[in-house]
């Protein structure tokens, strides 16, 4: 950079082209991630056992569904939106609807046969059995004498 | 597919609010309104909330609900991952149309609370002549 373009730098277009620059990092790193936590989730886990949590309000229980393979869980759903009435006014609507999925993967594989699941309040509660070929075995060291 | 949903859950400023005396976090919950010529109807997503805390109070113009959440603990688990924090939830609107308190009803299901609010007959306009002395 010589003199003569230091005199012509603009430290307002400057700025701009900056925050230009940085809306464009951001909006291409974090809209995608958005669309991909939903629903957020909560993991417990032990040993034996994994329980995943996710809040689904106004979801049918019929209409969410699950599939296991392996060690990966997906959880798919439905909340359909409502239609309003001619004489009927919207105010307010912060409320989603529509389908999602999601697919996570699990700390360790399930027996994907005696997967639970509980819909209770708007609360689902996924309980997930380790599977018997995935548990730690214990291995008896033979002494030789 | 949603790809512009808004998943995180937003703190209610307790600033702003009446002091509580529970402790723990409080959420706002998300909420659609409508109005027809002879209601107006409320739905806040409020999941996990045990059915007999909730608290909806009308005090003047102010609509207020309130709902408790146990928190979830299973015994010999750890919390390995998380995504959300569970609270209760709570949120105040000002009404503009006088509502009949009497006739509000209250639903909950599927962790979505519905209120629906009955206006009062509206008053019959009357004019008022201002006297010229």
């Amino acid at each position: 950079m010589n003199l003569n373009d230091l005199i012509n730098l603009n430290p307002w277009r400057e700025m701009d082209r900056i925050q230009r620059q940085m809306n464009r990092l951001f909006d291409n790193a974090w809209t995608p991630e958005r669309g991909r936590t939903y629903p957020a989730l909560n993991m417990w886990t032990n040993e034996e056992t994994i329980k995943i949590t996710a809040e689904l309000p106004g979801y049918n229980p019929h209409d969410i569904h699950l599939s296991v393979s392996g060690s990966e869980l997906t959880i798919r759903g439905n909340r359909p939106g409502y239609e309003l009435r001619q004489d009927e006014t919207l105010h307010r609507q912060e409320r989603v609807f529509g389908e999602f999925e999601r697919t996570i993967r699990l700390p360790f594989e399930v027996e994907s046969d005696l997967v639970e699941a509980k819909f209770q309040n708007g609360v689902l509660n996924i309980t997930l059995p380790r599977a018997e070929a995935d548990k730690p075995k214990k291995i008896q060291i033979k002494l030789s004498q | 597919m949603a790809t512009t949903r808004n998943i995180q859950k937003r703190e209610t400023d307790t600033m702003q609010t009446t002091e509580r005396t529970r402790s723990g976090k409080v959420f706002t919950p998300l909420v659609d309104i409508y109005e027809n010529n002879d209601e107006m109807v409320v739905m806040a997503d409020m999941p996990g909330v045990d059915e007999k805390t909730i608290d909806i109070t009308l005090e003047q113009h102010v609509l207020t609900i309130e709902g408790q959440v146990k928190p979830y603990i299973p015994e010999g688990f750890n919390l390995s991952y998380w995504e959300y924090e569970i609270g209760d939830y709570r949120r105040s609107f000002t009404l503009t149309d006088t509502i009949d308190r009497d006739k509000i009803e209250a639903s909950y299901k599927n962790g979505v609370l519905m209120l629906k609010l009955p206006k009062v007959e509206p008053a019959k306009p009357r004019k008022i002549t201002v006297k010229t002395s």
